[in-house]
Order: structure tokens, then C-alpha cells, then sequence
């Protein structure tokens, strides 16, 4: 579905990513990983329409993105949620998704009945009349992806969505991006630091580490991977 | 009733009566309070307009007397130089005014003029119109701009020549027409973009929304619905000087409404306009009657006003009011 070929994005000549190529196959769930500042959430800048690369190739069932703005990735059937959220805070929950449906329904009316099905299948229904200011982080991090899946994207990329929620919260959020998968053959892009989400959802991992891909392959393989071991506790050395 | 969508039955019932109140309300006034009454439903007005932009979109325009100031002169000067009727010369600040709006909209958006900077633009423009105008002959220049003035015994609605009675109902179907646009606007598509732009551009963006066009959108839609009010304002006072109509202090006059009022609401305008015109005239006679002669009272008593609501009441005086009236929903 997502084919990203040779990918390059220097900033300041600092290089964040080089030469990346990873591919992410229809109904997948695939996760990126690595150490801080490896060039992930770069990648999903420049797939998002955020950055532009400087070479390489990112192309959405065969058709080219990379360079198009984010408002273009979000039709061409891509939807993203934000590491740090950034929720309508002065708007409500229900409003917030509301906006997303909109990318997809006619009128104000069936954007306001696919978004409460929407914060019913992210158990957000409940708060759907607060304020998007007023939720916790995790219902803000929930917000997020229900707003995303409202413009009912092919691919959801999603940027660090586990990180500081308890394991529980962690493994109901899990639950609702399988049962997504399964159901909907929703493909998903994630960047996680989070090995506990990342074992129990990938079916495949890329990791990245200097703005390059060092290694691919399932869960339990990756972990094994002495280039990985050493990117992430450092070269094996003789006392 | 499709207009009154998502109105609570107490919110239509106290903006019928105030409607009734403001229909009435020439009927006893005298001269002077229908005077004020007119000001009131101005800054009422354009306040509203001027809100599309800030309140909903989150674009902050210092220079929205560029807008009152183009219409004015546009209606103006077709009526003293061909007896055009002002309706066909609206259309013509109309379209000066949208297009004043596209070309500020669109150095700002397409070059990503933000923010201070945004606002800093508008300034300009304003303040390039002042000067221009200054020395544009077709308009007589700093000399100003007067319409012909007789005594109207009938009300001619068609060049708009007659009594302030009619120009009060007039700038009372203009606010109301605002107010009944906004609340649809607000409840459409385009309002709910707007807020999603105004709340988090970066977000509104991933979730699709094309934020060049529905920016311009706001810009344009304001700044044709100011030059109505210039067009109102030119027949009104008869005369039209760029020093003053230009000027950046009617900018500011003109947002303070919606800013005491509360920001992105619909009431607030006019709360805002009510407030501030009427606090401000009758302090004026206040002051006259006590025999005080100050000069730059009025200035200085809208600047103690925003200092309060600033510190009190940092959403504007309607949103806590309408928690306690209960309108909130």
C-alpha cells in the first residue's frame, strides 16, 4: 500500500534520514522503531506532507505524495495523529471529530453521526459533550485517532500514541487498533516506543537508527538483532 | 424553523424580545439616543464581520477601517459623480473590497504571513489607503468627500437620502442579517473548519482542510461585509475625510466590541457594541452635564474597559453571561 523507496531529508546539514526504503503492505500493521532522534518522526513528516525529502520516493497505492501538503495526503487516503496532541482545545470532543468526518461526509448532519460512531468504538462517548481541554492525556491521546479515522483514511499513521499511558490504557488502545485491523482492513504506520504495544501489534518491525534503516523483519526477530542490541545498549565489549 | 437550529428556546426567546425592544425603540427615542442607537448597531455590525475573521478563523486584522473606508468611498463618489444609487455602488465596494481582502489574504497565506506579522500587513494596508486617499483628486483628497445634503421631508430609500430613522432600521437589518449569516456559517462546514483552523492549524490540516482557501474565504466574506457598513456610514454622516475614516484608531474602535463582548461568539458583538457605545455616550453626558470638559475621556474610558475585561473576564463579557442566563447549553 505504502512504498517509501530511498528517502533523504537533511536539515541544516544535519542528516535526519538517509536512503530509507520500507514498505508497508495492505492490512498490515507495521511499526518503526529506534532510539531517540533515529529520524522516525521525520519519515512521518515528510509521509504526512509536512516536509518535503530532498530524494527518494513515497508513493500511496502507486501514486506519488511525497511533496503534496498535508491537507492533500489527508484525500489521497492517509490520516495522522500527532505526538504531542493537538487537540481543538476550545472545541468539544464531539466537535473535534466532527471536523475530521466532514473530509468525507456531505453534510454537517452524517459528520455528526459518523463521528459519535467513531467515539463509541474509542469508548470516548462517554465525554463526546466536554471539551477537548478539559480531557485527561490519554482520552486526549484517544482523541486524536478517533478525529483521524473520521476522515476514514486507507492508512493510519500513528506517532507515539502509547507513550505515557498506563499498560491497561495501553492494552485497550492495542485492542482497538486489532480489532480496527481485522474488521475494517485498517493498514497502520506507528512509531512507538513502547516494545509492549509495538510486540503486540506489529506484524512488522522497521528500525531506524542515524536516519537509516537497520534492520526489518517480525517482532520477535528484530529484538534479536545484534545491530539492534547494539544501537540500543551500545557495542558489546571485552572486560 | 431551520434558523433557529441549535438555538435554546430561552436564547430565541430573549433575542426576540430584544429584537422587538430594538424595533420599538425609535419610536421613543429622541434624536440623540437614535443617534446612539445607530452607533450601536454599527459597531454591532461590523464587529460581526469583523469576528468571521478573528473569531471564528483566528486571523487578527488591525486594519479593518481599510474595509468601512473602501466602501464608503466607493458608494460615495459613484453617487457624487454619476447620482449612482448607493445599491448599485455597493456592488462596487463589494467587489473593491473583496478584492482589497484577496490581495491581503493572499500575500499573507500563500507567503505564510502569520500572527503579529499578519496583523502588521493589515495595518499597512490600512494605513497605504489613508495616505493614497489622501491625495487621490477624483475624491477630493484630505480635502474630504461631501454628499449633497437637503431637508428630506420623505425617506428616499433608493439614494438613500432621509431621516436617521431610516438609517437606524437599516443598520438594525444589516445586524440582523449578520448575526442570522454568522449562526448559519458557524453551523456549516466552512465555521466548523474555521474553528479547527483557528484552534490548530497543523491539525485542521491533517484532518484535510485546505487552509489557504477557507482563510481567504474569511477574509473575503469580512471584508464584503465591512464595506456595507462603509456604504451606510458614507450616507450617514455625508462626509468622508481619509484622515479620519482610515484611520487606524477606527480599527481599533471597531474591534473592541467583539473583544469586550467575547471573541468567536455570536452575541458578543453586540453585547460588546452595547456596552461599549452606550457606557461611552453616557458618560459623555455624564461629563457634559457635570460641566466637565476632558478631552480624550472617551479613550481613555475604553481603555480602563479592556483593561477590565482583560483581567476579569478574559473571554469577553457574554460567555460568563450567558453561563449564568443558562444559554450555554
Amino acid at each position: 500500500m505504502l512504498a517509501v523507496a530511498t528517502l533523504s531529508k537533511s536539515f541544516r546539514g544535519l542528516r535526519a534520514v538517509h536512503a530509507a526504503s520500507f514498505s508497508v503492505p495492505e492490512g498490515s500493521i507495521v511499526a518503526l522503531i529506534g532510539p531517540n532522534g533515529a529520524g522516525k518522526t521525520t519519515i512521518f513528516n515528510m509521509i504526512a506532507g509536512v516536509h518535503t525529502p530532498d530524494s527518494g520516493e513515497i508513493t500511496l497505492l502507486d501514486k506519488r505524495i511525497d511533496g503534496l501538503r498535508p491537507d492533500q495526503v489527508c484525500a489521497a487516503g492517509i490520516g495522522r495523529t500527532f505526538q504531542l496532541v493537538k487537540p481543538f482545545a476550545g472545541l468539544s470532543a464531539l466537535d473535534n471529530v466532527i471536523v475530521g468526518a466532514l473530509h468525507k461526509e456531505r453534510s454537517v448532519a452524517a459528520a455528526r453521526i459518523h463521528a459519535l460512531s467513531i467515539l463509541k468504538k474509542l469508548n470516548l462517548d462517554s465525554k463526546a459533550h466536554l471539551n477537548a481541554s478539559s480531557l485527561t492525556l490519554p482520552d486526549r491521546k484517544r482523541l486524536e485517532v478517533a478525529r483521524a479515522l473520521a476522515t476514514r483514511p486507507r492508512l493510519l499513521l500513528l506517532d507515539e500514541v502509547m507513550a505515557g499511558l498506563r499498560p491497561t490504557e495501553c492494552d485497550q488502545i492495542v485492542a482497538v487498533f486489532r480489532e480496527l485491523n481485522r474488521a475494517e482492513g485498517l493498514t497502520i504506520l506507528l512509531i512507538e516506543h513502547v516494545m509492549r504495544a509495538v510486540m503486540a501489534l506489529a506484524g512488522q518491525v522497521v528500525v531506524l537508527h542515524h536516519g537509516e534503516v537497520i534492520a526489518r523483519g517480525a517482532p520477535q526477530e528484530v529484538v534479536r538483532d545484534p545491530a539492534v542490541l547494539e544501537c540500543y545498549l551500545g557495542e558489546e565489549t571485552e572486560v | 424553523m431551520k434558523l433557529l437550529e441549535g438555538v435554546p428556546r430561552r436564547g430565541a426567546i430573549l433575542l426576540a424580545a430584544l429584537l422587538a425592544l430594538l424595533i420599538v425603540f425609535p419610536m421613543f427615542a429622541s434624536g440623540y439616543l437614535l443617534a446612539v442607537g445607530f452607533l450601536i448597531l454599527y459597531y454591532a455590525y461590523v464587529g460581526q464581520a469583523w469576528n468571521i475573521m478573528m473569531g471564528f478563523a483566528g486571523q487578527l486584522s488591525l486594519g479593518h477601517s481599510l474595509y468601512v473606508g473602501l466602501g464608503a468611498y466607493a458608494a460615495a463618489a459613484l453617487y457624487v459623480h454619476f447620482g449612482l444609487s448607493p445599491w448599485i455602488g455597493l456592488g462596487a465596494s463589494i467587489a473593491l473590497c473583496a478584492l482589497a481582502g484577496a490581495v491581503i489574504g493572499f500575500l499573507a497565506f500563500r507567503f505564510g504571513v502569520g500572527g503579529v506579522y499578519f496583523a502588521i500587513l493589515t495595518i499597512a494596508f490600512a494605513e497605504f489607503a489613508r495616505i493614497g486617499f489622501d491625495h487621490f483628486a477624483w475624491v477630493r483628497g484630505s480635502s474630504g468627500l461631501f454628499l449633497p445634503v437637503a431637508n428630506y421631508t420623505e425617506n428616499d430609500l433608493w439614494n438613500l437620502r432621509g431621516s436617521p430613522r431610516m438609517f437606524y432600521y437599516l443598520m438594525l437589518a444589516l445586524t440582523v442579517g449578520a448575526f442570522v449569516l454568522c449562526h448559519a456559517l458557524l453551523r456549516s462546514r466552512m465555521g466548523y473548519y474555521w474553528l479547527a483552523i483557528r484552534e490548530s492549524p497543523e491539525a485542521a490540516q491533517a484532518l484535510g482542510v485546505n487552509l489557504f482557501r477557507y482563510k481567504m474565504v474569511a477574509v473575503v466574506l469580512s471584508a464584503a461585509m465591512t464595506s456595507l457598513a462603509g456604504v451606510v456610514f458614507a450616507f450617514y454622516y455625508n462626509n468622508l475625510f481619509p484622515e479620519q475614516i482610515f484611520h487606524i484608531s477606527r480599527s481599533i474602535e471597531l474591534i473592541l466590541g467583539p473583544i469586550i463582548g467575547g471573541i468567536g461568539t455570536l452575541v458578543g458583538p453586540l453585547v460588546g457594541a452595547l456596552l461599549i457605545t452606550g457606557l461611552a455616550e453616557g458618560m459623555r453626558e455624564l461629563m457634559l452635564q457635570l460641566g466637565i470638559d476632558v478631552p480624550g475621556v472617551k479613550q481613555v474610558f475604553y481603555g480602563v474597559c479592556l483593561l477590565l475585561v482583560v483581567m476579569f473576564l478574559p473571554e469577553g463579557v457574554w460567555p460568563p453571561l450567558a453561563k449564568k442566563l443558562r444559554l450555554d447549553r
